[in-house]
Parts: C-alpha cells; structure tokens; sequence
C-alpha cells in the first residue's frame, strides 16, 4: 500500500491486515508509556480543510505513539484563507518533505489528486462525501472485536446517507468483509443508484429487527442548508434508534459526534450493546496500524531502524 | 437599413490553390468522388475531374492523392471564445485558430464574457476586434436577458440591427416561463434564433455531475437529467404557444430528444445541438473524477448516449456543437467538485467522432458531414457547400491519420480537452474559411507546389 485513499481500492486481505496489525498495537495502548519507536525520525503532516477534533487528534496521537513527528497544518487562519490553491498549499508544504500527509478536505477524490502532486503516502481523512477510509477500518476492528466473526451478519446503516462520507466507506468495507448491508434513511438522503454498490435500500425501519448491527449516521445539522426532511422532529419518529426500536444482541455503532435525541435516544447511548466509545479507542491503533503500514519498511530513514524487540511486526512491502 | 455582414474575420489574404485528385465529399449536393477544385479569389472557380487541372503560375498545389478528403467546412453555433474579459482562457485569435485546426469555417461565440455581451456597443466593438483578430468567420449572439440575470431583456431590436445572429443566455437557463415568453414574442419584432441553455437550476443546484450509480458511488451531488428535459417540454410548449423560434443548446439525454421530437412532430420550430462528448462518453468516465470530464450539462449514461446518437441520426437533434468551453489550466487543476464546467472540443471534435462513429460503422461519414455542416442553415446563415462559384469554405482530411490528441499541444490557449490522450483516427489537414488558408496542419506531411 502506497497510499490509503479509499476503502474502494482496498481488497478483503488488506483491510484484515491493516486489522490484525492495529490488535498487535492495542497493547501498546496499554502500557505505561505508550509509545513504540516504529517510525522514528518520520514526519506526519495533517493538512485539515475542515474542522475535526477527534479525527485530527485521533491521527496526532497515534503518529505519537509511533515516535513520528507530527505537524499539524488548518486551513483555516493560514495561506489558505488568503486564496492559496490545493496544489500550491500541497507543493508548499512537501518543501517540508513529509513522509505522509493526512488530508480531510470537502471535495471528493481530493487525496487522490494530492497523491499526484507529492511523494508523501497520502492517507484520506475525509474527502467531501466521498470517502473516510480510517473510520470504516476503525469500525471494522471494533465490530470484529465485538462479534468474532463480520462474515454473514445484517447490518442496518441508518439515516442520511446522501452526505455521509461514512456511510460510504462503510458499506464497502462491510460488504468486503462478508457481512450484508442495508441503508435505511429517508427517501430525499438516500442516493439514487446506490443499490449499485451492493447494498439493500429501505426507506422505513419496520425491518431492523433482522439486523445484528445497527450504525446509526449523523444527522449533520451543518449540511442541512435545504430542507432534506421537513423537521428533525419528524426525523427521529421515524429513523431515530432508540430503546423501542433496538431490540436486545444488536451492537449499536455511531461514528459520533452524537446528536442526543436526534437520531439516537440517549438511553440507547449508554446502553451496554453501544460501542460507541471502543469506536473511539480503536481509533488510535486503527489509525497507528494505517501509518505503519504506509511507512514503515519501505524507505526505512538511515538513523532509525525500529529498535530491536519493540515491536515484533513485519513491514509490508509496498504493493 | 440594410444588415450587417453577419459573420466577421477570416484570412486577410485569399488563397490561390489548386485542390488536385481529392475524394470530394458535400452531403447538400450529392458529390461524392475525386475530382479537382482550384479556389481563386475567395471563391471555388472551378470544379473538374480529377487529374484534368494543372497548377498555374502562383497557385499551390494540394496534393490529394485520390485518397484525401476534401468536404465542406464545419460550423459550429456554439462556442466560447471568453473575450472580453477573460482571455487567459481563451481570445478571439486563439479560440478560431483552434476552430480552424478542427476543420471549422464558421463559429458562434456566446455571451457569458465579462462584462455580458448584452448591448449594442459591446457587440460593435467586438465585431471590430473579430475582424482585425480573427482566424475564420465570427459571429456574436448576445444575450436574452441584461446580465444574464433573467430580469430584464437586453434591447434585442437594436442587437439585431448590430449584426446579432441570436440570443441566448448560455451557462445558464431562462429560468422565468414569463421572461422567456416576452423573448418570444419581441422575437417577432427583431429575428434570430433564441438559443436555449435548459436547466431547472432547483433540481440542478448542488451537483456536479449526472445523477445515477456513479455520483452514489463517488458521494458527489447529481444532476438528473429531468433538469434538462423537464424544461426543453416547457419550452417547447411555449415556442409552440408564441410560434416563436427556439434552439436547445447541448442537449444530453433521452427524454429531452422525446421532447425535442414531440415539438418537431407538431410542427414547431425548433431545433436542437449535441456536443461530441455527449456523443461519446457516459458519466463512466466522470469515474475517475478527471476535471475535464465536467462539464454542463454531466455525461449521462449509455442508454441517454445512444438516444442521443439516434437523435442526431434520424434528424430530431440538427447538429453537432461542441461547446468549446476552455478554461486556464490552474481552474481545472482543482478538485472535482471546485472545478468549472467545461470541455474544450474544437480541434478534437470531427476526429472524435469520426474515431467513435464513423469508424464503427454506427454514423455514415456523408451524415457526419452533414450535422456538422448544419448549424449555419440554423441561424440563417448559407452552409458551405462544394459547388463552382461558391465562397471557398472547405476542410481537407486525412481519415487514414492516427493521432493522439494533444500530443503536440493545441492551438486553443486552453488544454482542458475531454479527449486528451485518446488515440484518434482522421486530421484536418487544411481549413479554408471565406476563400483564404486558414488552418495548415503542423506536420510536414503534405504539400508540394
């Protein structure tokens, strides 16, 4: 893997790799000092175009963890604002030569564009409503910590998935790993054509009770400049998972920022079948997982070979 | 008053030429075969069998070799050549030398420039600058409405006596039944064609491509097609009301054709465009969200492509236009989604689809022809035709040429070409436009004399 740009372009092995590789650094979450020397002297660069809390610390902390160096470059406040293109900020920024750029833009195909223009591994952090490929391996590691085995499981995504860049990853990721996928949302929030991508649509969720896991999308209040449902009111009596609605053995998954009582109730938040939190938590060894295997082994960086004994993993070679 | 000469540019000097041994090829006239043909002061002077015209003093020689087609020149009703305002796109001399390098003798330049072509003034002065600029014959059709802004109509009365050929508010749509209704009928006062940009922006706003499988796939917003169609019924159906005269530009799926071919059965006069690459490519190739792949409006799918073919075939859809749409290197080199819409098309457009349709037997050439021909008859203006006598407008081919486009650059100031890098078969070889050389292809491959 050179870059990590979609769940697209993944294959079943590589997403199991990437996995298998994030439980081996769970551990080292655990430790009191929680840092391994795996890509020492590499330097992580997260170029944000859109606010993100959790995804940006989330990256921050792994490539810390991982001992890299990490720069963290917003748009917002910089060269950006006063009219810099894409490309000259990426040209600009590569001076610096970064071993990886961790891009979250709003446009699709972004960090594919970008992968063009410099020699950095590009990793997708979000691009527009196209792809988010860390949150969808994240939530495949949560989902197979929690259940064994993904193969042959119903799950339900729910709610808007017109802009979810989530919904999108997901799906694909799912389905790669053998579980069967149904978007459920109201009819103006799920995309025309989407069916193509394999998954069942329906428009009312009188048969969520046959799904083993329900992922419930944000509602995102910020994309809502039209009226895609009449009200919120309206949307949670017919599309918000709560008590009623999900019945006992089903994991409740939710990429978060929660709107409470909007498309979850909150008794279901804090309910023992949410995994909401561990989604949060594989972040970081899902995300460290990704950058290792991007960087490490391929162009080792003369004075940090891995120290002997730290981490007993073997680098990927580039594909 | 008499009118003014609607179409102005062109070659300052008139070619003395001798055409020998070409394949002619002029679908108005029925010629079909070799033949020699001198071109002398403006004019075609004469036609004779092939192999029975000696070169004169002064005059070259094109050798056709029995095997080089020569036809009339194409014309094309729609494109944009960005002046004023915007020629680091494209100008009045770069925008025709790349309409010449296509084979074309005739263009149409929109008005969504900057400032808007919408007053007299402004179309006399760049009437003035196409003249003296100019590579082969302009004309300027400026807009229906002031600003482009569907308010209020441009004085289209005083455009007309300018020399405007039309009106339309291209890149975006006469979005008031009411505003385009007024057009209509001060139509009957000033002429020309109202050509029609179709697109209910309410049911457009937000997307950057065609609605369907891959804009799901790709999470980019849809354009659905009843965007375009919805508003080609209801502008037939207010053509039909005023008996007005209406042209829908870049038409691009099926249930516009469907409306497109109602209106014709019932005898309103209207008339329709497609681009090549509506002709040619399907929102399958938006896939890998190449920037020039977008374009107003989105390529569609393949069954909206083959209605589209059938359209131009049977005669429902009038000609081909290009919709040459250039756009600065940097402004394409974006995201997909921030990027403009358009594709440049001139100098790939008659290869394009000579490779695609021809080629595959799908198009007969002597149709192609004809489609590509037709645009001027529909704004008034005579078609080139191969025929002593006539003004020398003519394109010499080459179908057997293998080129791939762009691999020599481009005569347009932009390079945002849908088919760059696609391997093409026939090259314009030479563009004569109001009697005088106006395009030579750049490779040596061809003349003595």
């Amino acid at each position: 893997m050179n870059h990590l740009l979609s769940i697209a372009e993944l294959d079943r092995a590589a997403i199991e790799r990437v996995v298998t590789q994030a439980e081996r650094f769970a551990e080292v979450s655990d430790r009191e000092i929680k840092k391994v020397p795996a890509l020492r002297g590499r330097m992580v660069l997260n170029l944000f175009y859109e606010a993100s809390t959790r995804t940006r610390s989330s990256f921050e902390l792994a490539a810390k963890r991982l001992s890299a160096d990490v720069v963290n470059f917003a748009a917002s406040g910089s060269s950006v604002e006063k009219g810099e293109s894409l490309k000259d900020t990426v040209l600009t920024l590569s001076a610096h030569k970064p071993d990886a750029i961790v891009l979250r833009t709003p446009w699709a195909g972004a960090s594919e564009l970008v992968s063009r223009w410099c020699s950095a591994a590009i990793v997708n952090a979000g691009d527009g409503k196209h792809e988010h490929p860390t949150q969808a391996l994240l939530d495949v590691y949560t989902l197979r910590r929690r259940l064994g085995e993904i193969d042959g499981a119903s799950i339900w995504i729910v709610g808007d998935v017109a802009h979810s860049r989530v919904a999108r990853s997901n799906l694909l990721a799912f389905q790669k790993m053998g579980a069967k996928v149904t978007v459920a949302g109201p009819p103006t929030l799920i995309p025309r054509g989407i069916e193509e991508l394999g998954c069942e649509v329906r428009f009312t969720l009188d048969e969520l009770d046959g799904a083993d896991v329900v992922y419930a999308l944000r509602m995102q209040r910020e994309r809502m400049n039209e009226t895609w449902v009449p009200s919120l009111r309206e949307y949670a009596s017919w599309y918000q998972i709560n008590g009623r609605r999900l019945k006992p053995r089903q994991v409740l998954m939710h990429p978060g920022p929660v709107n409470r009582g909007v498309e979850l109730s909150g008794e279901v938040v804090d309910s023992p079948q949410a995994v909401i939190t561990a989604q949060v938590e594989a972040g970081v060894v899902v995300r460290m997982a990704v950058l290792y295997e991007l960087l490490s082994g391929v162009h080792p960086p003369p004075a940090a070979a891995p120290a002997h004994g730290e981490v007993a993993l073997r680098g990927v070679a580039a594909r | 008053m008499s009118r003014p000469s609607p179409l102005l540019g062109g070659p300052e000097t008139a070619a003395r030429l001798l055409l020998s041994d070409v394949v002619a090829l002029d679908p108005r006239t029925g010629l079909d075969g070799p033949i020699d043909v001198r071109v002398r002061d403006g004019l075609i002077s004469e036609l004779a069998a092939a192999g029975t015209l000696l070169a004169e003093d002064g005059e070259e020689l094109l050798a056709g070799e029995g095997r080089r087609r020569l036809v009339p020149g194409f014309f094309d009703p729609h494109v944009h050549l960005r002046t004023p305002g915007q020629e680091h796109k494209e100008d009045l001399e770069t925008g025709t030398r790349a309409a010449a390098a296509g084979g074309y003798v005739g263009v149409l330049a929109m008005p969504n420039t900057d400032p808007v072509l919408d007053s007299a003034p402004l179309l006399r002065s760049l009437r003035e600058s196409a003249a003296r600029q100019a590579r082969i014959p302009v004309g300027f059709i400026p807009a229906i409405t002031r600003g482009l802004a569907g308010e209020q109509l441009t004085e289209m009365a005083e455009l007309a006596a300018e020399g405007a050929l039309g009106f339309t508010d291209d890149g975006r749509p006469v979005a008031s039944a009411g505003m385009l209704r007024k057009a209509l009928q001060y139509q009957r006062l000033c002429g020309g064609v109202l050509a029609l940009h179709e697109e209910d922006q309410t049911l457009s706003r937000g997307g950057a491509m065609h609605e369907g499988a891959v804009s799901a796939a790709l999470g980019i917003g849809g354009i659905p097609t009843i965007a375009e169609s919805t508003m080609v019924a209801r502008d037939v159906a207010l053509a039909g009301y005023e008996g007005g005269r209406v042209h829908f530009q870049h038409l691009s799926c099926a249930e516009s054709v469907e409306a497109l071919a109602a209106g014709k059965s019932r005898g309103f006069r209207v008339s329709g465009e497609v681009s090549p690459h509506h002709l040619l490519l399907t929102e399958e190739d938006v896939r890998g969200l190449d920037t020039r792949m977008k374009m107003h409006p989105p390529l569609a799918t393949e069954a909206d492509r083959r209605s589209l073919i059938e359209g131009l075939r049977s005669g429902t859809i009038d000609c081909v236009a290009t919709d040459h749409a250039p756009h600065a290197r940097d402004e394409k080199e974006v995201p997909f989604e921030q990027a403009p819409m358009g594709t440049t098309g001139l100098e790939t457009a008659f290869a394009a689809l000579y490779t695609g349709l021809v080629v595959p037997g799908i198009l007969e050439l002597s149709l192609l022809i004809e489609r590509m021909t037709a645009g001027a008859g529909l704004f008034g203006l005579p078609s080139a035709t191969i025929a002593a006598g006539e003004p020398a407008n003519l394109a010499l081919l080459d179908l057997d040429a293998e080129w791939v486009a762009g691999e020599h650059g481009w005569e347009s100031r932009s390079e945002n070409c849908c088919f760059a890098g696609r391997r093409l078969k026939g090259r314009v070889l030479v563009t004569i436009a109001a009697g005088g050389v106006a395009h030579r292809d750049r490779s040596p491959a061809l003349v003595e004399g």
